[in-house]
């Protein structure tokens, strides 16, 4: 924990509003230090003239008598309310041309190129144009204007990615919208940030940005349905899978499973977290998660089922394979 | 034994809480007395702020280090959703009515409220509101969606336990005695002045209570009705709020809204109207710009009826709405944050007296600087989507309500404790409590303002071991202790005082305004005579006749 102390200033940036990484996010950041300066210098003027007027007019031991007693004085009165003022209707300015040149319109024409629907505790991550739906691990392409559709399967939700930029609910029965340019190749990430319930604190954002041929890649390979098992063990996990309750919730494409309670699985195999952020994703934590989920995360949506080892293992091995 | 009901009347304005006569806990109970009831109010705003600190301790210890296990979540979410309601509804507020209801008498020469009655229904509704709110915990959980309650999350199939129906119950109680309170002072104002004294010369502190009561009265109906819709979609099956029936989850955001941000005003207001009163006294001098303090303070009440929607900046609203929520906000930062320099203004020239009441005065220059440029940034709407619901609001919010309102009641009780109890506290333990106190909160809240830049969200039971998180968080929660244990040496100050204290004599700080007139404490007729007043500085006049105000 103390560590971190050592990687001072370089790792202050990380992961925050001053590290953009988005072109909405720069032109927000711009501002944002605008911001801090103006204000450390309103700041810095409140504290000198306390510091000084404490120490000036501290009432003195010899002093006898009342000071002069002043009432107002209209021309500095007008001085503490115009300059304030003045600052103020520049930031106004700064901030109207800063929104219209950061927000996605409220009626967008064009399709989105990723729709996003919040669910507790977890993210469905859809790209309508090329068929793909997935879960938690959101990828998206380097160096193209994205509009990015928000949604909610239930409670209010918001996406944040520091580095990207703008925050935006995600609001039942509404569909709001993001712009986002990436400028550059990386993994972001972030959390919601409106409270949704007992999980909120374990509903975080990967962001996995790549550049437009590997994004390619990754969109065709997750356009494809699940792999068929093949092995004993994994032919016995998929059959569980489908006959145990497990497909009632959890869609893997090219079998009959279709529902999307619980995240999509298809390519579960391929991703690195399992449960947005909560733990990595290898057979390990798999296994622990299956076997008691109330335990690892208390709330969530899939209850603690009576399965036996041997059951266990091999949904677990089945669910690995899904690459 | 004859059968006849025998309620005890006090015998003086500040009497023993013994329990073996009536003439103890009882005649405190049964009062009527507005200083017995201003002081009860500051006590019920004492006992719930002891529960709402322990709340925001347990989470702190939760949030010291990444990953613990010290609390559920569904603990943690009961807990943090009583934390902000505790503080709001039953610390701010009763402490804020109760400097109002024992002192906006005194300061314009009546003897009581103009409703006594009244004004013991509403300290009770508003205690018997928190209690039934408390009762949550033994009845099944208490609340846990957030002190502004979010929808759809309040709604049965989201938040099953009676929790919320407690939240909206207890809310509704002590709102009712929010508002009887504000239409006894408005009253009281309006029609039981002293000869001489004319509304625009009312003692700042009275004005703002005064304004405060407008701004009450018409804040509460949209909270009530949004809670009385709640509990008809909870109970009856109704669809307000429910989204899955064709309900509105952004109804509820306005409706709360339009009640919480003029909340903020209203329990800032009567602060700012104490430390223009202490400001003054300790600088010998009369304030700057009365004429600007006091017509500010209806341009906030007035706009503070414009400004709701800056709390839903990331809800959708789209640019047209926000560009013009972020004007008002601005526009009303101007008169919030001038006074600030009227109050400078005032100590300029003059001759100070560090009190520990000044103390927290000149500390609540800075802190509650910093509390109003971070909300400039909330109004500055592309900063806002960047850092709404983080820890840098969860430190704003502090820096305001604690660095605002709480820093400015306790200016408040240092300065007039002497009057309601006739005994002076304790300087200099106070001056410890006040460096103990600065230096926890500060340690609690400033870095806060880093983690949520950092990209922490607010309302988290835990947060990942990311860079710089463990550490910053730790430093949080051992300012918090420190802002404990500060608390627990003020309590043990009052106790001293009141049973051993300094005489505080009639008045003890060369005061200005008609409470020091009389006997500390007041006898339970406050005056037996007060001539006519002229001005907004009675005594001063009547101290200095060769240097009276115009």
């Amino acid at each position: 924990m103390f560590g971190s102390l050592l990687y001072f200033p370089q790792m202050i940036l990380l992961q925050s509003v001053e590290n953009p990484a988005s072109q909405q996010a720069e032109k927000i950041n711009r501002l944002f230090n605008f911001f801090n300066i103006a204000a450390l210098g309103m700041l810095l003027l409140v504290c000198f003239l306390v510091v000084f007027i404490c120490i000036k007019f501290k009432e003195k031991k010899e002093d006898k008598g009342e000071p002069k007693q002043i009432t107002g004085n209209k021309r500095v009165e007008a001085l503490m309310i115009g300059i304030p003022a003045l600052l103020l209707i520049w930031f106004f300015y700064q901030t109207v041309t800063t929104m219209n040149a950061v927000a996605a319109p409220l009626h967008p024409t064009k399709e989105p190129d990723v729709i996003i629907t919040g669910h507790q505790w977890w993210w469905e991550v859809d790209y309508p144009k090329a068929n793909v739906v997935t879960a938690n691990e959101v990828h998206l392409p380097v160096g193209k204007p994205l509009l990015l559709e928000m949604r909610s399967a239930d409670v209010i939700h918001d996406w944040w990615v520091p580095e990207l930029g703008n925050k935006m609910d995600l609001v039942p029965k509404m569909n709001n919208y993001l712009s986002l340019d990436i400028n550059k190749p990386g993994k972001y990430i972030g959390a919601c940030s409106e409270f949704c319930g007992a999980q909120h604190a374990w509903m975080r954002i990967n962001v996995i940005a790549e550049n437009e041929s590997e994004f390619q890649n990754w969109l065709a390979q997750n356009a494809k349905p699940a792999i068929v098992p093949t092995d004993t063990l994994a032919i016995k996990g998929a059959e569980i899978f489908q006959t145990e309750t497990c497909a009632n919730c959890h869609r893997i494409q090219g079998t009959a499973s279709t529902s999307n309670v619980g995240p999509d699985l298809t390519h579960l195999g391929s991703r690195t977290e399992l449960l947005t952020g909560l733990m990595k994703n290898n057979e390990q934590n798999l296994y622990q998660w299956i076997s008691h989920p109330q335990e690892i995360k208390p709330g969530a949506h899939m209850p603690d089922f009576i399965f036996s080892k041997d059951t266990v293992q091999a949904i677990v091995h089945y669910l690995a394979q899904l690459k | 034994m004859s059968e006849t009901i025998y309620i005890p009347e006090p015998s003086t304005s500040f009497p023993g809480v013994g329990v073996s006569t009536d003439q103890g806990l009882l005649q405190w109970i049964s009062s009527v007395d507005h200083k017995m009831i201003g002081i009860m109010y500051l006590l019920l705003a004492l006992l719930f702020f002891l529960i709402g600190g322990v709340e925001a301790l347990l989470m702190r210890i939760q949030l010291a280090a990444p990953v613990n296990h010290f609390l559920s979540p569904e603990a943690y979410d009961q807990i943090f959703t009583m934390h902000g309601t505790t503080m709001i509804f039953l610390v701010a507020m009763p402490a804020v009515f109760g400097f109002a209801v024992y002192f906006t008498p005194l300061m314009i020469g009546a003897n009581e409220m103009a409703f006594p009655r009244l004004n013991s229904f509403s300290l009770w509704i508003t205690f018997f509101g928190g209690l039934l709110l408390y009762f949550s915990f033994v009845a099944g959980g208490g609340p846990d969606a957030g002190w502004f309650n979010y929808a759809p999350l309040n709604e049965k199939n989201y938040s099953s336990s009676n929790g919320i129906d407690y939240y909206a119950m207890g809310l509704l109680l002590s709102g009712i005695g929010s508002v009887t309170t504000s239409i006894n002072l408005i009253v009281t104002v309006l029609h039981y002045r002293v000869k001489g004294m004319k509304l625009n010369q009312l003692p700042l502190f009275v004005w703002m209570v005064f304004v405060n009561s407008f701004l009450l009265i018409a804040a509460f109906p949209s909270l009530n009705a949004a809670l009385a819709m709640l509990l008809l979609d909870r109970q009856f099956h109704a669809h307000f709020f429910n989204t899955t029936n064709g309900g509105s989850a952004l109804l509820w955001q306005h409706l709360f809204w339009i009640f919480g941000h003029p909340e903020v005003y209203i329990v800032i207001l009567p602060p700012f109207g104490i430390l223009s009163e202490v400001f003054p006294v300790f600088s010998r001098k009369p304030i700057f710009g009365y004429a600007f303090v006091a017509a500010s303070s209806v341009a906030i009440a007035l706009l503070a009826f414009g400004v709701w929607a800056h709390h839903m900046f990331a809800v959708g609203m789209g640019n047209t709405a926000d560009a013009f929520f972020s004007a008002s906000s601005m526009l009303i930062g101007i008169p919030t944050g001038v006074k600030i320099f009227n109050w400078l203004a005032t100590m300029y020239g003059g001759k100070i007296r560090f009190t520990v009441s000044m103390l927290f005065a000149v500390a609540f220059l800075i802190e509650f600087t910093i509390g109003g440029l971070t909300g400039i940034a909330f109004s500055i709407v592309p900063i806002d989507w960047q850092l709404t619901d983080t820890y840098y609001v969860v430190a704003h919010l502090h820096y305001v309500f604690i660095g605002g309102t709480i820093f400015g009641l306790l200016a408040g009780l240092f300065y007039w404790f002497p009057k309601m109890t006739g005994k002076m506290l304790d300087e200099k333990l106070g001056r410890w409590f006040f460096w103990l106190f600065i230096i926890g909160f500060n340690a609690t809240f400033l870095v806060q303002h880093l983690l949520g830049i950092l990209g922490m969200p607010r309302r988290v039971f835990t947060y990942p071991d990311l860079p710089w998180y463990g550490v910053l968080n730790m430093i949080s929660t051992f300012g918090a202790f420190i802002m404990g244990g500060s608390v627990l040496l003020l309590l043990y100050m009052v106790f001293k005082s009141i049973r051993s204290g300094k005489d505080a004599g009639k008045d003890p700080w060369d005061g200005v305004t008609l409470e020091w007139l009389t006997t500390s404490p007041p006898q339970l007729k406050n005056f037996d005579e007060v001539p006519v007043v002229q001005g907004s500085r009675p005594l001063w006049n009547w101290k200095h006749p060769d240097n009276a105000d115009q």
